[in-house]
Order: structure tokens, then C-alpha cells, then sequence
């Protein structure tokens, strides 16, 4: 992994004494795109802001490129944020709004003139520069809002759930969109977001938080598939996440029957929580499977059907390309690989940082 | 049916323009009255205004009633300016406590707002005049002034001030780039109303003033206890327009301001 640009050391915050970030640790490379996911509330804004100087922590640092920055107010700062509601100044035009920082920093007219349109090329609106704020849609606002920024070659981009207000088929596209710009300008991006989805889609690393501590830090491939914990494994995407018990290396009971799987380490006889993605549980003959149950439920989902079967009382939740009816009896397997060994939490704190439903 | 409803509200709306404006449309009537009996029309005249203008003791009235709006109106903007900014940063609670206060002045009967600027000045020994006039001229404009920003605090985008501290801009400069064009608006109705206010005090102005210094409404008091001059029409009448006028540019200048001065005129 390349240098780190971006320590957070210790961060604690709280408002009106109620802890919102509490002893947060965290690296960002320089050329990362690291995404802060996790449900509302969870500290993520605050995170950032405290990036961008807008909150000052009550305790901790922020080192940025070997210094620290944690008393630099926003304005002397080498980040640029991109706020949630885009914050566009609906008094001025296109061309002031994105010319805004580079005026304060004295450029020549000929530089100004040459970035507006370079800014509005890289986000497909050219010539927009007469237009106000306010004629513009909630996707071009966004753009705009996006080349106000990066006008200013900031080392790192702060965006606060920027597509949030988009609906969904202009999300995805800004998502493309997005990646390509942080591609094209070759800068770091911290993002936040509560959509899962998202997450996983654009990031390099993804930071799962809950209640203001990190869950769980990782590539988007790693926080699904391997998920530490029950929080991190239920905020990622469907699953059937359950109480087992660890009988010993390599073999797991659920609801007193026996699955293989691959994990280590948990002790015997250990009290633990699996999790087997959808897609992952396989739905075979009665006689085929490790256990057996009654389909109860079939939603076709466009490119697969959901399909929940009742196993002796507990629901397990498939993803299947091929239909079963309701009420027939099936067999369920996984292979063991496909099972997710987690430690249940230990005290009390972490139980409610991790279990919050 | 419908046709009669109609009928009947615009009788209702003709009625209340004539109570309201019949003894101001007389007052201006008699200002042109050649004949100084008030029972008779002696023909049309500009004679009681040329009368007015010669006037000296009138004529600096004026010009204090103005020097008085236009100084207590500009402390009153750059005091109000900065209330209401702070008020704007407030949370919700302390925000509508404070707002509840400075309202205080502006909803007290003028007359207790009067006696009490009096009693304050002639405790403390200051000498009333001028000084104590723009003084308590100030204190109740300064409401009108915070009252007209408030909305546009409120319109403001989220955000926008800590987006231009974002692109480089320290404190003051942020201020004046993106949140004063924004509520520019506010502070011009606000600085008009209390330039309006100002000269239509007459309550205030009669308690704190001392002697020798008069504005045009303890100028026509004085006057018309000596007897009425027909100059005296001429001179409400200009006053009237004159309000009249600030009025409809108030209103002009913005929806918010429009609700706030139909309650003060009314
Ligand atoms: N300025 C503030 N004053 C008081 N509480 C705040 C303030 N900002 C955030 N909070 C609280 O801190 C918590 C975390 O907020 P935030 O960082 O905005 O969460 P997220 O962006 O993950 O939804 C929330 O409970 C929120 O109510
Ligand atoms: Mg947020």
C-alpha cells in the first residue's frame, strides 16, 4: 500500500456530553478511495468534518502528511470538502461558484478562465458557466459542487453522502462517475455513505462504524466475505446470520446440526456467530442436503429469486437462478468455505456497538 | 350567488379604504384650502407649503427628523446585523428566549417605552436631547432590524459559510462573500422599516427629547397646541407620502418584508 497521508489518532468527540467518536484510530493512503459506512448517526459526518476542520476532537490528533493539523482551521487546510447538500453560493453563477477558490487565491484570469472549463468538461456540464445554482437539477448541483472542489487540486476530496438526494438510476451512474474522476485526478477520496452498496462498489477500503467506534477496517471483498462481527455481517448486505456453536476446528453446530467449515482457533464447544451469505446456500434434494426444510416464501428479484425456507423454526434466506415452489420440501448445504466464523461480543460496550437492531 | 359574495367583499374592502383613508385624504385636501376657515373652499393653493418651506424652525425639525432616521436606522443595521447573526448560530431554545427579548421593545406600548427611556436617562444625569433621542431611537429599531434578517438566515442553503471557509476563505471574508449577499435583502427592508419607524415616532421622542431639540412630530405637537396653521396640513401631508412611499418600497423589497409591514401599518 502506498504512503499514508492521513492519520486520525485517538479521536474522541462528544456533544453535549454524549460520546459520538470514541478513541477512533485511522490511516488513509495517499490515492485511496476509503468509504466511512455505517447506519445514521454512527459518527461518519463528524469523522470527516473533523478531517476538513469544521469540529476541533476533544481529544486525539489529526496528522496530516507528518503534521499535525488538528488545530488548522478549514480554510488552511490541503482538503476540500463536498458537502452533503451540495452548499452551492445560490447567489453567484456557475463560473463564480467553481471560480471561488481560485480567486481567493489570486490566480490570473487566463488560469481561472482555462480550470472553469476544465472542471465542467471533466463533469459533462460545458457551458453551464452563465447559469445560477438554483436552474440546475439535484445531479448537476452535485457535479457542480464536485468542480468547485477539485478546482482547487485539493490532496484529498471529502464527500458526505454526496449522492444521497439522487434518486436511484442517476446514483449509479454518478458512482461510475465518480470513480472515474478520482482515476482521472489521482487523489485521495474519503467518502461516506450509509448505502452498502455503494460501499462496496467504489471503495478500496471500506471503514464499517457503529455508535463511533470502527467495526471493522477492510477491502470491500474482505468486509463482505469475511465479516468480524455479527454488526459488520447484518449491515453488509442480506445474510443469514446466526448463533452457532464452535464444536471444534473445522466443524460448527447450527441448531444442533453438524456443518464443515474452514475456521480456526475458536476453542471447543465455543458459543459463536456464523454468517452464510444467500448466494452461498445451496438448495439441493431432501436426501442431498445437510439439512432439510419447507420453502415458505419465493420473490422473484430480476436476476435471481429470494427464496426463505423454514429449517426446524429458524429461517435460512437463499438466492437461487432456479425457482421452488412454496411447500416442498428441500435440502440445504454450504460449503464450508462459505460459512463465516465470528466471535460473539465480549463485553458489554462492544455488545452494543455490534448488536444494534 | 358566488357574483354577490364578490360584490359584498369588495363593499367590505371600499368601506375600511374609506374610514381608514377618509381623514387623511381631507387632511391633504385642506393643505391645498386657500381659505383658512377648515369649513370653507376658498380655492386650490400651494400657499401653505411655500409658507412651510420658509419656516426655519420647521425646516430644521426636518432636517433633524432625517439626520435622526438616517443615523438611527445605520446603528440600528450594524447593531441588528450582528444580533441576528449571533441569534442565527443559536440553537432553537436560547434562540426563540433571546428573540422573545429584543422583541420586547418593538411589541411594548410606546408610551412605557417612552417613560422608561426617561426615567433611565434622567437617573443616570444624562443630558436629554439629541443624544438620548438617537439613543432610544436605536433601541426600538433594532428589532425591525433583526425581525427582517431572521428569514433569511433561515432560507440560507446549509452549509454555505463553512463551504467557503472550505475553498480558502478565513472568517470575515466567507461572511462577506456568501452569507451578507444573501441576506443584503433583509438588512436593506430592515434598515428602511427603522428609518420609517424613526420618523413616525412621535411618543419616544416627546418623553426622551429636551428642550431645543424637536423633530417634525414634537414640532407639529408643539404647533398645533398653539392653534392649528394650515401649514401644519401641508406638513402631515408630506409626511404621510413620505411614509407612504417607504411603505411600498418596503413591501417591494420582499415577501417577508411585505407580512411584517402590513402588521405595522395596520
Ligand atoms: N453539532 C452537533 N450537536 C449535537 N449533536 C450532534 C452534532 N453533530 C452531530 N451530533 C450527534 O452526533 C451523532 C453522530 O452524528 P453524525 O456524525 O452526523 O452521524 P452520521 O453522519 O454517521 O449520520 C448523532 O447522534 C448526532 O445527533
Ligand atoms: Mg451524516
Amino acid at each position: 500500500m502506498s504512503r499514508a497521508l492521513i492519520e486520525l489518532q485517538h479521536i474522541s468527540k462528544s456533544y453535549d456530553g454524549k460520546p459520538v467518536l470514541d478513541d477512533l484510530e485511522l490511516t488513509i493512503h495517499e490515492n485511496e478511495f476509503v468509504t466511512l459506512l455505517g447506519p445514521s448517526g454512527c459518527g461518519k459526518t463528524t469523522t470527516l468534518r473533523i478531517l476538513g476542520g469544521f469540529e476541533t476532537p476533544d481529544e486525539g490528533h489529526v496528522i496530516f502528511d507528518g503534521k499535525d493539523i488538528t488545530n488548522v482551521p478549514p480554510n488552511k487546510r490541503q482538503l476540500n470538502m463536498v458537502f452533503q447538500n451540495y452548499a452551492l453560493f445560490p447567489h453567484m453563477t456557475i463560473a463564480d461558484n467553481i471560480a471561488f477558490g481560485l480567486k481567493i487565491k489570486r490566480k490570473t484570469d487566463k488560469y481561472i478562465q482555462d480550470k472553469i472549463s476544465y472542471a465542467l468538461n471533466l463533469v459533462g456540464l460545458q457551458g453551464f458557466e452563465k447559469r445560477m445554482p438554483g436552474s440546475l437539477s439535484g445531479g448537476q448541483q452535485q457535479r457542480i459542487a464536485i468542480a468547485r472542489a477539485i478546482v482547487n487540486e485539493p490532496h484529498v476530496l471529502l464527500l458526505d453522502e454526496p449522492l444521497g438526494a439522487l434518486d436511484l438510476k442517476l446514483r449509479q451512474d454518478m458512482q461510475y462517475e465518480l470513480i472515474r474522476l478520482k482515476n482521472e485526478l489521482g487523489i485521495t477520496f474519503v467518502y461516506v455513505t450509509h448505502d452498502q452498496q455503494e460501499a462496496l462498489t467504489m471503495s478500496d477500503t471500506i471503514v464499517v462504524m457503529n455508535q463511533g467506534y470502527i467495526q471493522q477496517m477492510g477491502s470491500p471483498e474482505t468486509i463482505y466475505n469475511e465479516p468480524e462481527n455479527a454488526f459488520v455481517a447484518d449491515f453488509i448486505g442480506d445474510s443469514n446470520l446466526f448463533p452457532a456453536t464452535f464444536v471444534r476446528d473445522e466443524l460448527i453446530e447450527i441448531d444442533g446440526r453438524p456443518f464443515l467449515c474452514v475456521d480456526k482457533g475458536f476453542g471447543q464447544n465455543t458459543p459463536v456467530d456464523i454468517v452464510i451469505r444467500p448466494e452461498d446456500v445451496i438448495i439441493t434434494t431432501p436426501d442431498k442436503g445437510t439439512v432439510t426444510g419447507v420453502v415458505t416464501d419465493l420473490i422473484f428479484q430480476g436476476v435471481h429469486y429470494e427464496i426463505c425456507i423454514d429449517v426446524n423454526g429458524r429461517e435460512w434466506v437463499c438466492h437461487s437462478t432456479e425457482a421452488s415452489l412454496v411447500g416442498t420440501m428441500v435440502g440445504i448445504a454450504v460449503d464450508p468455505f462459505n460459512i463465516q466464523v465470528m466471535n460473539k461480543p465480549e463485553s458489554e460496550d462492544e455488545e452494543a456497538a455490534a448488536i444494534e437492531k | 350567488m358566488k357574483k354577490t359574495k364578490r360584490n359584498l367583499g369588495n363593499l367590505y374592502i371600499a368601506l375600511i379604504f374609506i374610514f381608514m383613508y377618509a381623514p387623511i385624504v381631507m387632511l391633504i385636501i385642506q393643505s391645498f384650502n386657500a381659505s383658512k376657515s377648515r369649513g370653507r373652499w376658498g380655492g386650490f393653493t400651494t400657499f401653505w407649503y411655500q409658507e412651510l418651506f420658509q419656516n426655519e424652525s420647521i425646516m430644521e425639525a426636518f432636517t433633524n427628523t432625517i439626520i435622526l432616521a438616517i443615523l438611527s436606522a445605520a446603528i440600528a443595521v450594524v447593531i441588528g446585523t450582528a444580533a441576528a447573526i449571533a441569534l442565527a448560530r443559536m440553537k432553537k431554545r436560547p434562540r426563540q428566549t433571546w428573540l422573545g427579548i429584543t422583541n420586547i421593545p418593538m411589541l411594548n406600548a410606546d408610551i412605557v417605552t417612552g417613560v422608561a427611556l426617561m426615567l433611565l436617562f434622567t437617573t443616570v444625569n444624562v443630558q436629554l436631547g439629541f443624544g438620548t433621542v438617537l439613543l432610544s431611537h436605536v433601541t426600538f429599531n433594532i428589532p425591525y432590524v433583526i425581525l427582517n434578517i431572521m428569514p433569511r438566515f433561515r432560507e440560507l442553503p446549509p452549509h454555505i459559510y463553512e463551504a467557503a471557509q472550505d475553498l480558502g476563505a478565513g472568517p470575515i471574508e466567507a461572511f462577506f462573500k456568501v452569507i451578507f449577499p444573501e441576506i443584503l435583502p433583509g438588512v436593506i427592508s430592515g434598515g428602511l422599516m427603522a428609518f420609517t419607524m424613526s420618523i413616525d415616532d412621535f411618543i419616544i421622542t416627546y418623553f426622551t427629547t429636551g428642550s431645543g431639540y424637536n423633530t417634525l412630530s414634537t414640532k407639529i405637537y408643539a404647533e398645533v397646541k398653539l392653534g392649528i396653521k394650515p401649514e401644519i396640513y401641508a406638513l402631515s401631508s408630506i409626511i404621510f407620502v413620505t411614509v407612504l412611499i417607504l411603505l411600498i418600497l418596503l413591501s417591494r423589497s420582499g415577501s417577508k418584508g411585505r407580512k411584517m409591514v402590513k402588521e405595522v401599518a395596520l
